[in-house]
């Protein structure tokens, strides 16, 4: 399981930000060449986001690259990104099955023979994307990720974009239903107000409690609250741990049931502490384990 | 190509930036540089060996190159200038557009 609690965007065009995007501990850097870089300046920020790739010490971040749309400027990204070893391509407005297999032969033509296979992350933000979530999902093995991006998404509603976030709500629980359907990890949407600490605070809260499995970020400040919200708690890691020991306890004397304080655990809840577990593992917060 | 079609520019004078304007050569001139940096004196040199191996690696010999470095890194002054040089209409070798 790759981690992508946080997953921040960095401008494709600011070298300075470039250079430094792997000191702030975000799970995922994003090097965009979509909405950060202004349209003249497209071909720069491609030079740049290639040589950035090849030199630049990101760290323990997987490196993404958020390529133009389709429809205009992706073919000529991926061509020049691709081969600079990036760990995955957020596609923007995927809006079916098709537009991933149309990226995923782009991608197989620009690979290097050794290469490691690009993966993808499908950003869906039209209501049609949304529409077919589950088939973009399963459209191929390179997607691992959806991503939801309410801000387009609501202005095709024609909805207003609040901070409570009602107007996305059903959006937010269909990229979450597809995206645990088809076995791939779940995004949500940014915050898009860097100085509102508690409103982001509670919207990754909700994002958490819904099930979305990390975030999206526009500022480095975001990092750390986005981190302490998907962290798993001591209570979490100890309820795991317990629930754990009782049903290797119950294996051990024969039987196929075990309860927990008197809660029975079945197999669901089994699934769960073993996630929380293996997520405190990857974060290295097991040093009290029992 | 020995030199380019045009004038062009590419690079800001943001921090960490640096802003390259190449200009065509006459021909047999050679690679002309001209730097302005924050850091001229302890890292001019090897700024000036980035962009003549940059432009070379590309097959230029003769190009006038205007620099103001404000403290780039290798990576970002060989991204801007070759950046510079495809507006500039040079068809360059690698496979980045």
């Amino acid at each position: 399981m790759d981690l992508r609690r946080s997953m921040l965007f960095i401008p494709g065009n600011n070298p300075g930000m470039l250079q430094n995007g792997g000191v702030f501990g975000a799970d995922s850097v994003i090097l965009d060449l979509e909405d950060a870089v202004a349209p003249m300046e497209k071909d720069a920020a491609r030079f740049l986001v290639a040589q950035a790739l090849r030199t630049v010490d990101y760290g323990a971040s997987e490196t993404v690259v958020r390529i133009n749309p389709l429809d205009t400027f992706a073919a000529v990204d991926i061509k020049a990104i691709v081969p600079c070893c990036p760990d995955a391509i957020l596609v923007p407005k995927v809006e079916s099955a098709a537009d991933i297999h149309q990226v995923v032969a782009m991608i197989a033509a620009a690979e290097k023979p050794d290469q490691t296979p690009v993966k993808i992350i499908a950003l869906l933000e039209t209501p049609c994307g949304i529409v077919e979530a589950y088939h973009i999902a399963k459209a191929d093995p390179r997607v691992v990720a959806l991503a939801l991006g309410a801000e387009d998404y609501t202005a095709g509603l024609g909805a207003m974009r609040t901070k409570e976030g009602t107007e996305i709500f059903t959006a937010r629980t269909i990229v979450i239903n597809a995206a645990a359907a088809a076995n791939v990890q779940s995004i949500d949407t940014p915050y898009t107000d860097a100085n509102d600490e508690e409103g982001l605070l509670a919207d990754t809260q909700l994002a958490k409690r819904l099930g979305f499995k990390g975030k999206l970020s526009i500022n480095p400040r975001q990092i750390d609250v986005i981190h302490s919200v998907f962290n798993p708690s001591l209570n979490d890691i100890d309820w795991a741990q317990q629930v754990i020991h009782a049903i290797r306890k119950a294996e051990a004397e024969g039987s196929g049931v075990a309860s927990l304080n008197g809660k029975m655990v079945d197999l669901p809840i089994v699934n769960r502490a073993e996630r929380i577990l293996h997520l405190a593992e990857l974060l290295g917060l097991m040093g009290g384990e029992k | 190509m020995a030199s380019i079609a045009k004038t062009a520019q590419a690079g800001t004078l943001e921090s960490s930036d640096v802003m390259i304007t190449v200009a065509p050569g006459t021909q047999g001139s050679g690679i002309i540089i001209e730097l302005e940096s924050i850091v001229l004196a302890q890292y001019g040199e090897d700024i000036k060996i980035i962009l003549e191996k940059t432009v070379k690696d590309q097959g230029i010999t003769d190009i006038y190159i205007k620099a103001v470095d404000r403290g780039a890194l290798d990576c970002t002054i060989c991204a801007r200038t070759l950046a510079a040089l495809s507006r500039a209409g040079a068809v360059l070798k690698e496979e980045i557009i």
